[in-house]
């Protein structure tokens, strides 16, 4: 069962004029995994999630998202994930409530279904008091869990996070893995990047990508062994610096 | 479908939530349509006026009630001398002061012809040019008929200027039509610019590009609510035209509709290149504001006639939009033109829209492919 493949990537490259973000990268990701995926900025981690997202379009080789091409159907593609970016994305001037009505509306679901799944998202919360409250006034963690929780409101196959956690408190940061645990063991795919290293644990397998190249693919236990390092992130640090840490 | 149900209302909810997008959009256009139509009037009621009558025989008191009754002006003063006239300017109230010299009256019966000396408050050019000649106005048909009693032979020179289209030269037929055009390129091109470039800088854009919306529902899903509100707008400054000034709509009010719907059309597209030019709101705001709304109340032709300008002005105003709609709304409104003689000012329009439409869906994409990175 976690064999299904949910995102084939074969050879991908991607090219801004002569500058190449994207080189051959080839790696497979399963359903109900999290997947990390970890780079300095400019690694070139941005440019692939735009691509997987449908936002952007490859120079060659094949990426298959939720069964479907990402060079001929990128508009399908849409419809099976989620998003969330590391840029706050509900909107502040409306309700909790309205908010996960909007998104829910943009990704078809029905009017009906959209108000039971809204009951059950707030009482899962326990965010059934702020219902009718301006994301404006909520606090920041609690408006990053419901950001989250929007994102996989439509039930998507893969949910893709960019550093969804980045100028995030430790609690926060701490109950908003937990959530991302539940949603995969609920067989939902995630996708995360971040440069928190100490969260490159929390996944089960991690990619490290440097300039526009995958240089390690594995589970976290494993490359730390793999490397002899005792974390990820001196790990990191060695293979994204191979010339002054290394001999 | 229903997903852009589900966006315009969202976008809708924007509106309604926040008062000051509510102010521009609806205060704003009463307010301008009662400043302009009441507080800047460029025809004249009831001005203050002072009379010096040295004379004092029949004839200047008929003048002098003729002034009074005609509804112009208000007699404030009446002097007794020479000396008082500065006091009397001085102080503010009175516009001007209508001087009979000695003997007028039985210089006028005896010979045929006398002179009044009207002195003008100059510091205010513009009423004093009114005042002015409608005081003259005034004299000169009183004299006509005085001239039409004692003789017939006399030979007598008198103009007689009449105002086509607007007989009582009433100047909200010139700002109501202004105010529409003025109102609706404000609200449509900041208001939609600033909409969009919202959503970059909150970063709401991205996750609306990565959902199932196509890029043009999205544009179209934050216009449509701008486009439906304008139509609003139109309706009801026509509306306060018709019950406030009695100013009624000489041409036909669908193509009056249709006219402002093409251009609520052209200040959208503006706005929608403007927010894919820029990255916030601020930039959004200024450009709108300095780009657009200046120039549109300048060199319209709105306030100061083009035809006065010098000529660079004249093609710099070209390129603007609201001087071709200023000529089509007053054709249609105040002249009952059809489109016939409108057709040349709406082309242009037209061919504006469509020039503002592709380029703004151009750099927009071009926009989003540079966001990559």
């Amino acid at each position: 069962m976690t064999e299904q493949k949910v995102i084939e990537v074969k050879d991908l490259v991607k090219k801004f004029g002569s500058f190449v973000a994207n080189d051959h990268l080839t790696f497979d990701v399963y359903k109900g995994e999290i997947f990390g995926f970890l780079g300095a900025n400019g690694a070139g981690k941005t440019t692939a999630i735009r691509i997987f997202c449908g936002l952007s379009r490859l120079t060659s080789g094949k990426v298959t998202v939720a069964g479907i091409d990402a060079a001929r159907s990128p508009e399908e593609i849409k419809k099976r994930i989620g998003y969330m970016s590391q840029r706050f994305s509900l909107y502040e001037d409306l309700t909790v409530s309205e908010n996960i009505e909007l998104y829910g509306g943009i990704y078809g679901m029905r009017m009906k279904e959209i108000i039971t799944r809204t009951e059950q998202l707030l009482e899962r919360l326990d965010f059934t008091q702020y219902r009718d409250m301006l994301i404006r006034s909520l606090p920041l963690g609690l408006r990053q869990k419901l950001a989250f929780a929007v994102a996989v409101f439509h039930d998507p196959e893969i949910v893709f996070l960019d550093e969804p956690t980045s100028g995030v408190d430790p609690i926060t940061r701490r109950q908003f893995w937990e959530m991302i645990y539940e949603t995969a063991s609920h067989g939902i795919t995630v996708f995360v990047t971040t440069h928190y290293m100490d969260e490159a644990e929390y996944c089960d397998r991690v990619t490290i990508m440097n300039e526009g190249k995958i240089v390690a693919l594995d589970t976290p236990a494993a490359l730390r062994q793999t490397f002899g390092t005792s974390s990820v992130e001196e790990l990191f640090v060695k293979i994204t610096r191979p010339k002054t840490e290394t001999e | 479908m229903k997903r852009f149900m589900a966006f315009v209302k969202k976008e809708f909810l924007h509106i309604f939530r926040d008062y000051r997008t509510l102010i521009i959009l609806f205060g704003l256009p009463a307010v301008q349509i009662l400043v302009f139509g009441y507080a800047v009037r460029t025809d004249i009621s009831n001005a203050g006026i002072a009379v010096l009558d040295l004379s004092h025989d029949e004839i200047t008191t008929d003048i002098t009630n003729k002034l009074e009754s005609s509804g112009f002006f208000r007699i404030v003063y009446s002097l007794h001398s020479n000396n008082e006239i500065d006091a009397a300017f001085k102080e503010g109230i009175i516009k001007e002061v209508v001087i009979f010299p000695e003997d007028f009256g039985s210089d006028l019966t005896r010979e045929g012809s006398a002179s009044v000396s009207i002195i003008a408050d100059g510091s205010e050019p513009n009423s004093a040019n009114l005042v002015s000649s409608y005081t003259t106005a005034i004299l000169s048909e009183y004299s006509a008929g005085l001239t039409k009693n004692i003789s017939a032979t006399m030979p007598v020179i008198r103009s007689e200027v009449r105002m086509y289209f607007n007989p009582n030269l009433k100047s909200q037929f010139m700002f109501v039509p202004g105010v529409i055009t003025l109102i609706l390129i404000l609200v449509c091109a900041l208001m939609t610019s600033v909409t969009i470039a919202r959503e970059k800088e909150f970063g709401t854009m991205e996750v609306l590009l990565v959902s199932p919306l196509r890029p043009w529902q999205i544009i179209l899903g934050k216009v449509a609510p701008y486009f439906f509100l304008s139509v609003i707008n139109v309706i009801t400054i026509l509306l306060m035209a018709w019950f406030v000034f009695e100013l009624p709509i000489q041409g036909s009010l669908a193509l009056l509709m249709a006219e402002c719907m093409l251009y609520i059309l052209l200040s959208l597209s503006i706005g929608i290149l403007i927010s894919a030019s820029v990255s916030n709101m601020q930039a959004a705001m200024f450009i709108s504001m300095l780009g657009m709304m200046l120039p549109s109340l300048l060199l319209s032709g709105f306030i100061f006639p083009i035809e006065n300008m010098p000529k660079i002005y004249d093609y710099v105003s070209a390129v603007l939009p609201p001087r071709w709609f200023i000529n089509i709304i007053r054709g249609i409104m105040v002249k009952g033109a059809g489109f016939e003689i409108i057709w040349k000012e709406t082309l242009i329009l037209f061919a504006m829209t469509i020039f503002f439409l592709v380029l703004g869906s151009k750099k927009f994409k071009v926009r989003l492919s540079q966001e990559e990175k």
